[in-house]
């Protein structure tokens, strides 16, 4: 019996080892939760490692900001140059935006829904990973002593990156650091939605680190270049943050389609990263900013002047679809996007002053006197100029003085001191531009409306 | 080819002093998990398992092996999410047959290595994925031409690790 156990001393010897391991195995599997023995052995090897991640990394972007901040300085004018044009281009989308936020702002207050936004964030740096391609996590310089918590999100200015998994440093011998899931690995899921067919699903990733949709039933239609946004439904992320393009669509074995999706963050080179650490959630309220004009609320219930062909014989452009200048001079209002759609009758102002009841007739009904914001007198001249088809495509230096919501223009519009070109008219806001047919001079202060008031009959 | 049989009196045994038997596995598995974050190619290679069979070769000790490969897995398998133990189960069985293996063939010469590293490569990869499978029940995909390919740059790596290894062991 003795010289059987030493012969096949190291034979037993590796039975043993492998046993034990599979029953440690076995008991982690079962196991839903991760306890103490199994969270001390991950405690020291993070301890160990993350020191030296942290010093590493402090000397590499140390030596990198010198040399890309002090040094290397090569482009950075041009760069400049097309950074200001990006945002004079972005002010722009900012304008139409904020439009179409109050108008959302606006429709969830009447429905009484709640909406959710990120109030605060921890930004990390990304310093590790877990050096193993069946576990996609990475570690974070920002652990348990920053706030981070188990569950929060994690994104970037792209898009989603993953959730927090597990956090170090509530003890202070524990380096301060959080290993983060990544949306890639197999073992994570994230409510997602499809941006324009609004269809649900679940984001999971495969064993090849590819992202997939599922859940989506093959007789929906979905399409390549299909933005897709979360959900909100995880309970992790909130709704509407960016998560990836539709690359591919092919239907499934099953009754569901497979959707590959390529993450809007870059997964593989993550380097800052936003940890959503309180996200809030509040009524929605329609801005109440200031008094609106009349001319305000008059240009939200006209119709859109439908586009005329070009009689004029002097040979002046014409955009398709851009409004009819007027001949009357009056305040040009940029409306908003909440122009009643579908209406193609011309009508005149006094018209929905009278069906609506909401201008400046009503200021003698009782109503809070006007606030004057009456614009200052714009020039024939000039309101014939902005009225043109051409002012549709204004330039982004004049545009950019359309700051608030329904700006009047009172500037000429040149259409050649433009230095960066000419802006789509998607850019403005609102998309059009409208002429009145009457000058309104008056404006009323902002009064909550019932719902059946804001759509002109 | 250059594996050649050799006899038990011919075999050298080596040994590493304790900072090294410390510090080289925590250099590479600091190393498996920080370079990929700057180079994402690097993750093909393993260098926690290229150290395994470097030590396990030069100590010809099939137990000081296993029990280097175990350490090793596990400490690799704490960084990651996943149950402790499917790297430390691998690297078991790795580090037991390199030094076995080590105490039969000579090692010492880099063509031999090259097939070596590549023969534990997939011996660690069949492991772990049946492991995973079969313990833990994820789903790992399996193709042969990645694996081999993946066996081939981590040889190619390895002849450089065994030459770093070479220097800093001690004959017994």
């Amino acid at each position: 019996m003795e010289s059987v156990l030493g012969r096949y001393r190291n034979l037993i010897v590796l039975v043993a080892v492998l046993f034990v391991q599979v029953l440690g195995l076995a008991v982690q599997v079962k196991r839903t939760t991760d306890s103490e023995p199994t969270r001390l052995i991950r405690v020291w090897a993070v301890g160990s490692v993350t020191p030296l991640e942290k010093t590493l990394h402090w000397i590499q972007t140390s030596t990198s900001g010198i040399w890309h901040n002090y040094l290397y300085l090569r482009g950075v004018r041009a760069e400049n140059r097309e950074l200001k044009q990006e945002i004079q281009q972005m002010r722009l989308e900012q304008v139409r935006m904020s439009q179409d936020a109050d108008q959302a702002r606006r429709l969830q207050a009447l429905l009484s829904f709640k909406e959710q936004f990120i109030s605060k964030t921890v930004a990390a740096q990304v310093i590790g990973s877990s050096g193993s391609e069946q576990s996609r996590a990475v570690y974070i310089d920002k652990g348990a002593r920053e706030g981070i918590k188990p569950d929060m999100a994690v994104i970037t200015k792209d898009g989603i990156v993953g959730k927090v998994l597990q956090v170090f440093g509530t003890n202070p011998v524990e380096p301060s650091t959080a290993q983060i899931l990544l949306i890639n690995d197999q073992t994570s899921g994230v409510g997602v939605i499809l941006d324009k067919t609004r269809l649900q699903g679940i984001l999971r990733g495969t064993p090849s680190g590819e992202v997939m949709l599922e859940k989506v039933m093959s007789d929906e239609t979905v399409a390549t270049g299909d933005l897709v946004l979360t959900s909100g439904g995880d309970g992790i992320f909130p709704k509407g943050l960016p998560v990836g393009t539709v690359t591919k669509v092919t239907p499934g074995s099953d009754l569901f389609l497979n959707i590959r999706v390529r993450p809007a963050a870059n997964l593989n080179r993550l380097e800052e990263v936003l940890v959503v650490t309180k996200i809030d959630e509040r009524q929605a309220e329609p801005e109440q900013a200031g008094p609106m004009r009349a001319v305000d609320i008059l240009a939200e219930r006209l119709p859109t002047v439908p586009p005329k062909p070009d009689t004029n014989s002097a040979g002046a452009t014409k955009s398709p679809g851009a409004p009819t200048p007027t001949t009357t001079p009056t305040a040009i209002v940029a409306t908003p996007s909440a122009a009643p759609p579908g209406t193609t009758k011309p009508k005149s102002a006094g018209a929905d002053v009278a069906s609506n009841g909401a201008t400046a007739s009503a200021n003698s009904a009782g109503q809070k006197p006007a606030n004057v914001a009456v614009p200052k007198a714009v020039t024939p001249a000039q309101a014939t100029t902005v009225g043109t088809p051409h002012s549709a495509s204004a330039n982004s230096s004049n545009i950019g003085s359309v700051g608030s919501r329904n700006a009047v223009v009172t500037k000429p519009v040149s259409p050649t001191s433009s230095p960066s070109g000419s802006v789509p008219n998607s850019a403005m806001p609102g998309g059009a531009v409208k002429a009145a047919t009457k000058p309104v001079h008056s404006t009323v202060t902002p009064k909550p409306q019932p719902a059946a008031q804001d759509t002109p009959q | 080819m250059a594996i050649t049989y050799t006899s038990g009196e011919q075999v050298e045994v080596y040994r590493f002093s304790l900072p090294a038997t410390i510090l080289i596995p925590l250099v590479a598995v600091f190393l498996q998990a920080w370079v990929p974050l700057r180079f994402p190619f690097f993750k093909i290679f393993d260098l926690p398992l290229l150290v395994v069979i470097g030590f396990a070769t030069a100590r010809r000790n099939p137990l000081a092996g296993l029990f280097t490969g175990g350490l090793i897995g596990i400490f690799q398998d704490a960084l990651t999410h996943q149950p402790i133990g499917l790297y430390g189960i691998s690297l078991t069985v790795v580090g037991f047959g390199a030094s076995s293996l080590g105490i039969k063939i000579d090692v010492e010469n880099p063509s031999a290595r090259f097939l070596l590293t590549i023969f534990f490569y997939v011996v660690h990869e069949i492991v772990y994925i049946s492991v995973v499978r079969g313990l833990v029940g994820s789903h790992m995909r399996w193709s042969w031409p990645h694996e081999i390919g993946s066996g081939v740059a981590n040889a190619a790596l390895g002849i450089l690790v065994y030459a770093l290894l070479d220097r800093m062991k001690q004959r017994i």
